[in-house]
């Protein structure tokens, strides 16, 4: 475990993380005037996220390169799987958090204020014919008077054995035609392993445009919206940041796909891949967790 | 080519240091890098220092006489933030960027340029949140946990707010991985988990729940943005949702928190206990799973900090007993600091001081704290100053007083020159004396009623309040020794051995004082006999 090489790698001073910071403030600056109401906050914030993907790509780059000159040895491929390990841990919670949100309100406040348990008072003070169903297509206020309500009453939501069903079996192919190009790789099979890669990156990109699909669906035809009350709340803040990941992750794909053409990687030495195909089961499992929990029951 | 290999060999060519500014912006040096967090956080410390004294000025006496309601408000919501955020968790983090590095037998951190945005990060975040004092609707003033949804009602501030505390979030996640990777992957040969130093063990732990808690915090106020934007209704039962769910998400980070902030300072002074005691620590394995008890039961019992909100009965239970069980893992640390003091030949110099103080005043926090564990009592004195002066001396002489030690103790390390003692023992006993004037207090105003968060007060509590606000001016005016001792010690003073302390074991000793700019290129050997434990 403790090192036995017989060198240290350290890099040399780089403006890359001062790049990086900068790019973020200036996001961050842009975005909380844009919300502000100020349009000149959407060009900062349009100026920030450029400034972030330039460091992102610089960076990389930087990194690739030292990577291809070899002066990577197995101490540093080690910190990297354990670095890229700990970040999708945090991941992970991240998603738990509106994963805990999702179950709280599920279980025990929407209950509660239909009446349940500790909550009834909440029920008979406020609200006494509010019924609590999930999926909760009207909002507590609505019991009282329907047209007073900032929220919007849901008339449908998505089925689950539809197209979520098409894109739970998408996702998992991913999962599948990534592993293949991880075995193409292992014995140096260039061919499949970039035709396995843009398959696995295709199938990202499909889920993406049939979730943008199903969100047109749901604003325009079924009102559910973020302000439909809190299962609209819900389903796109889960379903949204969901959609998010898996276009980071088909975009890191996309990476590994071109470094693939172009040669990189050998069959012994290829964290980058291994790095991207973890982040991809992890965006597939948030899925399951998703379709089980927001589509399904 | 934007690297370089240090090799065995090159030994003695490894002391060249950038120059200029560019030194510190792009810096991949984990001593550069510690000392940039620890100088930040110095400045926060008198930043959100500066923002107590305002409070206290205004509670000297009832009434109101300097600043306005709002204004007040703002003044106990940031100076919260800053202090934990910009002041506690940054020392933390400086400390361990320099001493880990150091204590494992490493060149640097595992991800040194990770490592430059972690803290670079800091200075533009908090400038995101200290600008909303300029903005329409003023700084933040609904307290620093950020309850729906008072919070909401904040004007343009708000989504700074927001990105502030996800800037930070950021900046401590790749902190956490780094120095999880580091204690992992990079330690000297023979450098076994059960002969770290227990600083780098409290870290490790720290490093965990920082991973697993930060990104809950992050979702909490991400929610609360989509809430104030987006129309979303998580924190409105009028839409189906519930504020109490906000208090739950947040304390699920907000207790392991309280530990995050807490176990460095533990780590410190299970350093610099058995130096001065000169004694190896008592019951080193258990304070390893002691500590890692502590970091495990801390995701159990959040709701604590909630008792009063409405919940039923078995939550309530649950979490009072989750609690008490901490206590038992936190009496064996207590316990363990004292024997190892137990028939020690004993010396007492400024670091030594601040230790034993650390284990006096954070053990009399502690005891305030299983107070209100027990639900019903927690009923009497939830959000009076009972509460404030229990979580400030948990913080400040339990944590700060933690930090500070530890600057002591490895500053001539740092510098290479011993600081000035006289002035240290000073600052020692101004600071304790202050800090209980200060706090102490509090537990009586707040048993008797007094509301936190107020600006004025009924007129029975002027007394105590007039002598809190002395010892508040007291204290900080105490820390301006430190200030004084850290400027003298950078620019000269008596040299400092490699050792420093008669009694200090450990790999960062072996080093000479300063130590090398890379401070380990070849890994040394640790055996049993070397180990320090």
């Amino acid at each position: 475990m403790s090192n036995s090489q017989d060198a240290y790698f350290i890099p040399e001073p780089s403006r890359w993380p001062i790049v990086g910071t900068l790019a973020l403030f200036t996001t961050f600056i842009g975005g909380g005037m844009m919300l502000n109401g100020s349009g000149f906050g959407t060009f900062i914030l349009g100026i920030g996220i450029a400034a972030v993907v330039y460091m992102f790509s610089g960076w990389f780059s930087d990194v690739i390169g030292e990577s291809l000159a070899g002066s990577y040895n197995k101490q540093v491929d080690i910190s990297f799987r354990w670095g890229m390990s700990w970040f999708i841990f945090s991941e992970v919670m991240f998603f738990a958090a509106f994963f805990g949100a999702l179950f709280y309100i599920r279980v025990l406040s929407v209950p509660w204020l239909g009446g349940e348990g500790a909550g009834f008072a909440t029920n008979m003070f406020l609200w006494p014919d509010f019924q609590a169903v999930w999926p909760l297509l009207t909002t507590p206020d609505m019991s009282l008077a329907a047209a007073d309500s900032k929220y919007l009453a849901i008339k449908e939501v998505i089925p689950a054995f539809d197209v979520p069903l098409v894109n739970t079996i998408l996702l998992l192919s991913s999962g599948v035609t990534i592993t293949l190009a991880h075995h193409a790789l292992k014995k140096e099979h260039r061919a499949p392993l970039c035709w396995w890669l843009a398959a696995t990156v295709i199938l990202g990109f499909v889920f993406v445009f049939f979730q943008m699909e199903e969100y047109a669906h749901a604003y325009h035809e079924l009102d559910l919206t973020m302000k439909s009350g809190v299962y609209g709340s819900t389903f796109f803040m889960l379903t949204g940041f969901h959609g998010f990941h898996v276009t980071m992750g088909a975009t890191m794909i996309l990476v590994i796909l071109v470094r693939s053409m172009k040669g990189h990687f050998s069959s012994k030495d290829h964290f980058a891949f291994e790095g991207v195909a973890w982040y991809w089961h992890f965006v597939d499992v948030v899925w399951l967790g998703l379709y089980v929990f927001v589509y399904w029951i | 080519m934007s690297y370089a290999a240090v090799h065995e060999d090159d030994h003695h060519d490894h002391d060249h240091k950038p120059t200029g500014i560019g030194r510190w912006l792009f810096s991949t040096n984990h001593k550069d890098i510690g000392t940039m967090y620890l100088v930040f956080s110095l400045i926060m410390f008198f930043i959100g220092g500066a923002m107590a004294m305002v409070i206290r000025a205004e509670l000297f006496q009832p009434g109101l006489q300097f600043v306005d309601p709002q204004f007040f408000n703002s003044m106990t919501t940031v100076h919260a933030l800053v202090m934990i955020f910009g002041a506690v968790m940054p020392a933390g983090v400086g400390l361990a960027n320099w001493m880990i590095p150091m204590m494992i037998g490493a060149p640097d951190m595992a991800m040194p340029r990770m490592n430059n945005m972690s803290f670079w990060i800091l200075p533009f975040a908090f400038t995101l949140l200290l600008a909303t004092f300029f903005m329409q609707g003023g700084a933040p003033a609904g307290g620093w946990t950020m309850y729906p949804p008072l919070v909401l009602q904040l004007g343009d501030g708000f989504p700074f707010l927001i990105f502030a505390v996800h800037f930070l979030g950021i900046s401590s996640i790749m902190g956490a991985i780094n120095i999880i990777a580091t204690v992992f992957n990079m330690r000297a040969p023979g450098m076994t988990f059960m002969r770290l130093p227990l600083f780098v063990w409290t870290w490790i732990i720290t490093a965990f729940l920082l991973i697993a808690a930060m990104p809950v915090l992050a979702g909490a106020v991400t929610m609360l943005l989509t809430d104030k934007f987006f129309g979303t209704a998580f924190f409105d039962a009028a839409g189906g949702g519930d504020p109490v769910l906000f208090q739950h998400v947040f304390w699920f980070f907000g207790h392991p928190e309280v530990y995050i902030l807490v176990l460095p300072s533990f780590g410190i002074i299970s350093q610099i206990i058995p130096t001065f005691a000169r004694k190896p620590l008592f019951g080193y394995a258990s304070m390893v799973y002691a500590t890692a008890s502590i970091a495990f039961l801390s995701f159990f019992v959040w709701a604590h900090h909630m008792f009063t909100v409405g919940m039923p009965l078995a939550g309530e239970l649950f979490f009072m007993y989750a609690t008490m069980a901490i206590a038992v893992p936190t009496g064996v640390k207590v316990f363990n600091w004292t024997a190892t003091m137990w028939k020690g030949s004993m010396t007492f110099e400024t670091p030594m001081l601040f230790a034993i103080g650390v284990l006096f005043m954070f053990t009399l926090g502690g005891f305030s704290g299983l107070m209100m564990g027990i639900t019903p009592v927690d009923f009497q004195y939830h959000d009076t100053y009972f509460i404030v002066a229990h979580f400030h001396y948990v913080l400040v002489p339990g944590i700060v007083f933690g930090i500070i030690s530890g600057v002591y103790y490895w500053m001539p390390k740092w510098t290479g020159h011993m600081y000035d003692e006289k002035l240290g023992k000073l600052h020692f006993w101004t600071s304790t004396i202050s800090v209980n004037v200060l706090f102490f207090p509090m537990h009586f105003i707040g048993l008797a009623g007094m509301p936190r968060r107020i600006p004025d007060y009924s007129t029975q509590f002027t007394d105590w309040n007039m002598i809190i606000s002395i010892g508040g001016f007291a204290f900080g005016l105490s820390q301006l020794i430190l200030v004084w001792v850290v400027i003298k010690c950078i620019r000269g003073g008596e040299k400092a051995t490699d050792q420093v302390w008669e009694g200090a074991h450990g790999l960062e000793f072996t080093l000479s004082s300063p130590p090398p700019f890379h401070s380990f290129t070849t890994p040394p050997e640790v055996t049993d006999a070397t180990a320090h434990s």
